[in-house]
């Protein structure tokens, strides 16, 4: 069974950096107008992917969502509070799961494969590649959507900011989509050489430990690695922060992992190693290579 | 976590069994799994007017709560304070499922814990809402600090002493069947020793509400696969069992009796809340759960259907079940008829009464079944049933979003 996982396709919206299409041009408009902003988001996301892959039904579908559809729960929350659990309309709770932008996207597709969501804070959409990665490599399927989006809506920002999760960062949202293969395929962004999260390190030595371990098990020279998007980590390979486009939120590494696949694709760089913290708990680095 | 191009995968693991060394359960049948056997063998199912629940339904609308205020959860929990309902449960249940499978010198082992839920700590939430609409500055921030789903897996594992691996799956109603699936898978890639995998739901102003407003809420006593079946009655409860690779298996005091098979998850494609009228998720999950456990559709022994209760889901269940099983039909009931639809939880609670099938050959009854439904030609068990010859017991967990799951539990 091949080790390699092959980056197909990678769409992504970021609002923040005005990354955003025109969604009626995308989506029904019809269906759009009952669209929460995550989505549509990810709907659309989705959608961009699969197009560029020229592929019209993946395999599997996994996503990741770190905080869910927060406007729709907001909404149906807020009803239930003020009309005291009297005359409430379903809709809102129906799209509020955490399962709706997967769950919509199989419909929109009729793909009655694999579907899994992923909510794990900072892991979320670390877990969704990982459960993608043994997919291929199971061979249960050979082509898997995975995405990683959250939204940020005006409670969300007060209550995250009084955790003073927006402190040292911008309030960030975005949803961003990859289409992974077990085998290579013309036009691929990257290839997928490996990934490694871990919990909580209780001394900085310990995280630059981790990454160096990791990229021992893969052996691969950090020499050979020309760039790190993320946090600096790796003393003398120059880093790009990514956060300040695409603000703080617990799947921006959805993003980053975008905004590589495209610089290795676009032959900027040959190997990229993006490594990101959500709030110094959740660590997670993902090495990518050239695709041949 | 780590994987790499150089982490080895042998295709023929994709398949074997992964064995169980144990497992917790809390329910409006009992605080652990005695109880719960219990409750079955008498016939006396959880469900009542609303008690604990703070909401205007009260008085008109069942559901089955754990007999239990959070201050008395936390006692059973073992920690100072009440936190989020749905945290207090799943800590019960998952420390009942780590003390059962009593591994041996834990901590040389990579374990993983996977937990679903539906609403996280929404318990909380719904009231420090009420605060913060008056004014954004004010509501208590440690009645959110758990709102989101991870944040209660995480709060638990931490409880529990996992940090090798923490994953929270939310997939509405077949959420733990899938956590329970993916542990298995874990195991079988050789990432994972241990996995604690199943999951955990409070009830909830919020959920109350939501179903109510899709009218699916029965306001009698659920009838799961009756004909006169009115919907379903809310629950709520944690269920997790205990994955172990052989090597753990070997170390084992008390050998594991059984092991997960099989585990297929599909998708319906067809509504966001509603099942296609032939249940084709269903039917491809089901399907899917036999040919990866490499069994026939006789092989099972008993079903521990999804069963709700609303008029949809068993039509669309039942026609699956007939269009894989006819003309030979297994034992089948909805343990829903005593636990309530525990949503999130609903998948690792009747997992966890799945390998008691299993262990102990029993059948449980589906109460309350009184008249066949025209469409199908097969009725559920109404009786309790112990030391049946079952070597096979498939666990059947649908969802909104058209997410299906189905897990095969086995003797070993």
């Amino acid at each position: 069974m091949s080790m390699n996982i092959y980056i197909r396709s990678a769409a992504c919206i970021a609002p923040r950096t005005s990354i955003e299409p025109d969604y009626k041009a995308l989506l029904d408009p019809k269906v759009l107008r009952r669209m929460s902003r995550i989505i549509r988001m990810g709907v659309a996301a989705a959608r961009s992917c699969l197009v560029e892959a020229g592929l019209p039904m993946p395999d599997a579908i996994v996503t990741g969502t770190g905080y869910g559809c927060l406007e729709d729960t907001g909404v149906f929350l807020k009803n239930m509070i003020t009309r005291k659990e009297e005359a409430l309309q379903p809709a809102t709770f129906i799209q509020s799961t955490h399962n709706t932008v997967g769950a919509q996207i199989a419909l929109i597709l009729q793909c009655t494969g694999y579907n899994n969501t992923f909510v794990h804070r900072g892991f979320s959409f670390e877990n969704a590649v990982l459960d993608a990665i043994l997919l291929l490599r199971e061979g249960e399927a050979a082509t898997v959507l995975a995405g990683g989006l959250d939204e940020l809506t005006d409670a969300s920002f007060a209550i995250l900011s009084r955790f003073g999760l927006y402190r040292h960062a911008q309030e960030g949202e975005g949803a961003a989509f990859f289409l992974l293969a077990n085998q290579p395929g013309p036009g691929d962004y990257a290839k997928l050489e490996g990934m490694t999260t871990f919990y909580k390190p209780e001394i900085p030595q310990e995280i630059v430990r981790e990454i160096v371990d990791f990229l021992q098990a893969q052996a691969v020279d950090p020499a050979s690695i020309d760039l790190v998007i993320g946090e600096e980590i790796l003393p003398g390979i120059p880093t790009q922060p990514y956060k300040t486009q695409c603000g703080e939120y617990p799947t921006s590494t959805a993003y980053a992992l975008w905004l590589a696949s495209r610089l290795i694709k676009t032959g900027v760089h040959n190997r990229i190693l993006v490594y990101n913290h959500y709030l110094g708990i959740h660590h997670a680095a993902f090495l990518l290579g050239e695709a041949s | 976590m780590r994987i790499t191009s150089a982490t080895t995968f042998e295709s023929r693991a994709a398949n074997a069994p992964v064995a169980i060394a144990g497992m917790g359960v809390i329910s409006a049948i009992g605080r652990n799994v005695a109880e719960c056997l219990a409750s079955f063998e008498k016939g006396e199912a959880g469900m009542g007017a609303i008690t604990y629940l703070d909401t205007v339904h009260r008085g008109q609308l069942p559901v089955a709560e754990v007999k239990a205020d959070n201050e008395t959860l936390a006692r059973w929990a073992g920690v100072q304070k009440p936190v989020s309902r749905t945290a207090l449960l799943s800590l019960i249940a998952a420390r009942e499922a780590l003390e059962c499978a009593a591994i041996p010198d834990r901590a040389r082992w990579r374990t993983g814990f996977i937990s679903a839920n539906t609403v996280g700590g929404m318990d909380r939430t719904e009231n420090f809402y009420a605060s913060f609409l008056d004014d954004p500055r004010h509501g208590g921030l440690r009645d959110v600090v758990l709102h989101e789903c991870g944040s209660v897996t995480e709060w638990v594992a931490n409880r529990l002493g996992i940090t090798h691996f923490h994953s929270t799956i939310s997939t509405a109603c077949s959420s733990s069947a899938n956590a329970i699936g993916f542990g298995a898978r874990m195991i079988r890639h050789g990432l994972l020793d241990i996995v604690v995998a199943g999951g955990t739901d409070a009830l909830t102003r919020f959920t109350l509400n939501g179903f109510n407003s899709l009218m699916i809420l029965d306001s009698h006593f659920c009838k799961p696969f009756d004909n006169d079946r009115m919907g379903l009655n809310l629950g709520e409860g944690a269920g997790y069992v205990v994955l172990v690779s052989d090597a753990v298996a070997a170390t084992l005091s008390r050998s594991a009796g059984c092991a997960l098979s099989g585990f297929a998850n599909a998708n319906d494609a067809y509504h966001q809340t509603a099942s296609s009228p032939d249940g084709r998720g269903s039917w491809l999950a089901m399907k899917g759960a036999l040919q990866r456990a490499g069994l026939e559709p006789a092989d099972i022994g008993y079903i521990n259907l999804h069963g709700t209760g609303t008029q949809n889901n068993d039509l669309a269940e039942g026609t699956a079940i007939r269009r894989l099983f006819d003309p030979v039909y297994p034992a089948m009931s909805s343990t829903k008829s005593f636990t309530g639809h525990t949503l999130g939880a609903s998948g690792g609670i009747e997992a966890v009464f799945s390998v008691l099938s299993v262990l102990n050959g029993l059948v449980y009854p589906n109460i309350r079944f009184h008249t066949p439904m025209t469409e199908l030609p097969f009725t559920p068990n109404v009786e309790f049933r112990k030391g049946q010859p079952l070597r096979h017991v498939l666990s059947n967990s649908f969802g909104f979003g058209g997410n299906c799951s189905s897990l095969i539990f086995s003797r070993k």
